[in-house]
């Protein structure tokens, strides 16, 4: 799950990390009320969306006065923010957060990310902050350093103090470095992250330490225990087609091809999306029903698949272990009986009750295409696309 | 022979009176698994399935000798049971569970470190489909009827896949002599190069099938293995070609986050140490044919 920047500096600042003075705002009235309770010269108005390159995309703005801060905040509130990393339709733009302008004298990059090879919590640190993480290792391996975080202890003083030195820090600011980057890992653990990004964390002339931008994402499967943390969630940030998805307990990818996809297992999907891009096709989404799907569960599916306006065929692939193929095939029954899509639906069946399953099909005479085989279920999908456009 | 289990191994389930273990229980103890007990804290005493029920897994391993445990705990309470195993003296354990939070699967592996290498618990998913030797026994949810007994080791991310391998292998007339599922979450507990090992010493096994999905770089450490150390062929396949970079494909470790996690970088090294690549997952009993010395 991913959060928005002022609530990542909310827990930064829980953690004893120094963040500049800031506030939420949801109208350019709240924002000019902000920029005066903050005090100062200057300020900082920044689209919150999950997203980071806000500041190439024009979502950061620097302000000299209330009225630019007004300005700002009017020309932002609503849009639609596209990022290099949020795809063409972008993220929608419902809350600003105003912020003192802090000038740096250096900036640093400090991330915290999961190391899947050494199984564990892995720092990165680079005196080159500012720039993406993986713009400053491919300019310039030697200008990251990384530390591997031994799980039993945690982050220790000495590593964080190696760090710190790495990337250039005077002697007078180790120990600030030292106070946040264990804070850093201690939210790691403690909150369940899997992602930790402060960049950049500025330097400033007074000599202290702050963060300047903050991302932080939080692995879904420990949100049960962390009500404070899934309250955070931001459905306005979601794919809507994703966001009901979600909440139907369905995994879903969306995608930008015509090909409408209701697979079971994670790797099948994926193998299934290649045979279809290998066919000519283009897939319009990932979906995985997931293990024991019922009767409804592949409705819903179908519900969520034919939403998009895009998909001009449905596939559906099942390879039955934990799942059984007469239940599937009850269920796209229904689906055609009930949805009536304008749509060809092909489908393979093969695994548990794969027999039963056809026969249900067969008997319902709704219409489907059947494939035998995986190759096959690729090449009818394709051809049926070619089908219903012509 | 086949890898880590036959029929002889006696197998423990941790959590065996829920309901989805139950089902399983029954359906390995039919394929002819050797299921001597099960774990539920508070049921110590009850019969379950056929089988003794033991409150905690050091009673179990005492009383029947277990040496393999197949866990179908919640995500919230596994890590800890997969710790109970290992601190029990499980040789192999099977973990089915999906869900499991990262930081506790980081914490598994840390705690797995206090044995020496030689007697340290493999530990076989979580999030897998589980292990299977066709003909000998289970300990897993797959539909044991699609493998057929025969000389091809299988290795596994995805269940569903290693389904659509196995019986694409039966329908051109080539067995299995042990599929295993290492999972697909972004840590696991064992991976591709530990199964490699194990089936390149497997009397029965003549070639393994590795199929292996985007995220992370396990694929590429194994086909270095096999080109320095091997001496049976290796033909693998990786899903994925079409993800869209950073979003997660359903398993939680399936996402492409550095240089070396996307399908056709995968490919590449493998083909370079000379994994015979299936192109296409409609291909692998077209292509396992041309490895085996017939």
């Amino acid at each position: 799950m991913e959060i928005h920047e002022y609530q990542a500096k909310a827990i930064l600042a829980d953690y004893g990390v120094a963040i500049p003075e800031g506030g939420l705002a949801y109208s350019p009235e709240q924002a000019t009320y902000r920029a005066s309770e903050i005090g100062g010269e200057q300020w900082v108005v920044k689209a919150q969306i999950h997203s980071g390159a806000r500041g190439q995309a024009g979502g950061i703005k620097l302000c000299g006065d209330e009225r630019e801060v007004w300005e700002a905040a009017d020309d932002l509130l609503g849009k639609r923010l596209v990022t290099n990393q949020t795809g063409e339709r972008g993220r929608g733009v419902y809350r600003l957060y105003v912020e003192a302008a802090v000038s740096a004298v250096s900036e640093i990059y400090l991330g915290y990310v999961l190391d899947r090879s050494a199984e564990r919590v892995m720092v990165v640190a680079s005196a080159e902050g500012g720039m993406a993480i993986e713009e400053i290792a491919a300019r310039d391996p030697a200008a990251v350093v990384r530390v591997n975080v031994e799980p039993a202890v945690g982050l220790q003083a000495f590593e964080a103090r190696e760090i710190a030195f790495a990337v250039g820090l005077d002697a007078s600011l180790v120990p600030q470095a030292v106070q946040m980057m264990t804070g850093c890992y201690r939210i790691f653990g403690e909150l369940d992250a899997t992602m930790l990004e402060i960049n950049p964390l500025a330097v400033t002339a007074d000599g202290r330490l702050v963060a300047l931008d903050a991302k932080m994402t939080f692995d879904d499967n420990a949100l049960f225990r962390h009500q404070d943390v899934s309250e955070l969630r931001d459905k306005s940030q979601e794919d809507p087609r994703e966001r009901t998805a979600v909440d139907r307990g369905l995994s879903y990818v969306g995608l930008e091809g015509n090909i409408g996809c209701i697979i079971n297992g994670a790797g099948l999907a994926m193998a299934t999306m290649d045979m279809i891009k290998h066919a000519g096709g283009e897939p319009a989404n990932f979906l995985d029903i997931g293990g024991g799907a019922s009767p409804e569960r592949v409705l819903k599916a179908f519900r969520l698949v034919l939403s998009d306006e895009n998909v001009e065929a449905v596939l559906v692939n099942i390879f039955a272990g934990i799942n059984r193929c007469d239940w599937v095939a009850e269920g796209v029954v229904q689906a055609l009986q009930q949805l009536d899509p304008s749509v060809p639906v092909v489908v393979r069946l093969s695994g548990t009750n794969v027999a039963e399953g056809r026969r249900i099909l067969a008997d319902a005479q709704v219409g489907v295409i059947t494939a035998d085989s995986l190759a096959e279920a690729g090449t009818r999908a394709v051809a049926a696309t070619e089908r219903s456009a012509a | 022979m086949s890898i880590i289990l036959d029929e002889t191994t006696p197998v423990l389930v941790q959590g065996i009176t829920g309901r989805i273990a139950t089902f399983h229980t029954t359906e390995m103890r039919e394929y002819g698994t050797n299921v001597v007990g099960g774990v539920t804290p508070g049921r110590g005493g009850d019969t379950h399935c056929g089988v003794p029920v033991f409150d905690t897994m050091k009673q179990a391993v005492t009383a029947t000798e277990a040496t393999a445990s197949v866990v179908f705990v919640p995500p919230p309470f596994a890590a800890d049971a997969i710790m109970e195993a290992a601190d029990a003296g499980i040789e192999y354990c099977v973990c089915i569970t999906e869900g499991i939070p990262v930081q506790d699967m980081i914490k598994v592996k840390r705690y797995q470190r206090r044995y020496q290498h030689a007697s340290r618990m493999c530990l076989i998913g979580p999030n897998c489909a589980g292990v299977i030797s066709p003909g000998r026994a289970m300990m897993g949810i797959m539909p044991p009827h699609i493998y057929e007994r025969g000389p091809v080791g299988i290795v596994s991310r995805s269940g569903t896949l290693g389904y659509e391998a196995a019986s694409q292998l039966k329908a051109v007339g080539i067995g299995v002599s042990t599929s295993v599922g290492i999972g697909g979450d972004p840590i696991n507990g064992s991976s591709f190069l530990d199964h490699l090992k194990r089936f390149e010493a497997d009397g029965q096994t003549e070639a393994i099938v590795m199929i292996g999905e985007i995220g992370g770089l396990q694929e590429a450490q194994a086909a270095q293995y096999a080109r320095d150390h091997m001496h049976k062929p290796v033909v693998g396949y990786i899903a994925g070609l079409t993800a869209p970079k950073g979003r997660t494909m359903g398993h939680a470790g399936a996402i492409v986050s550095t240089a070396g996690e996307s399908a056709a970088e995968k490919v590449q090294l493998m083909r370079e140490c000379g994994v015979k690549i299936v192109k296409l997952p409609s291909d692998f009993g077209t292509t396992v044919p041309k490895v085996l010395r017939r």
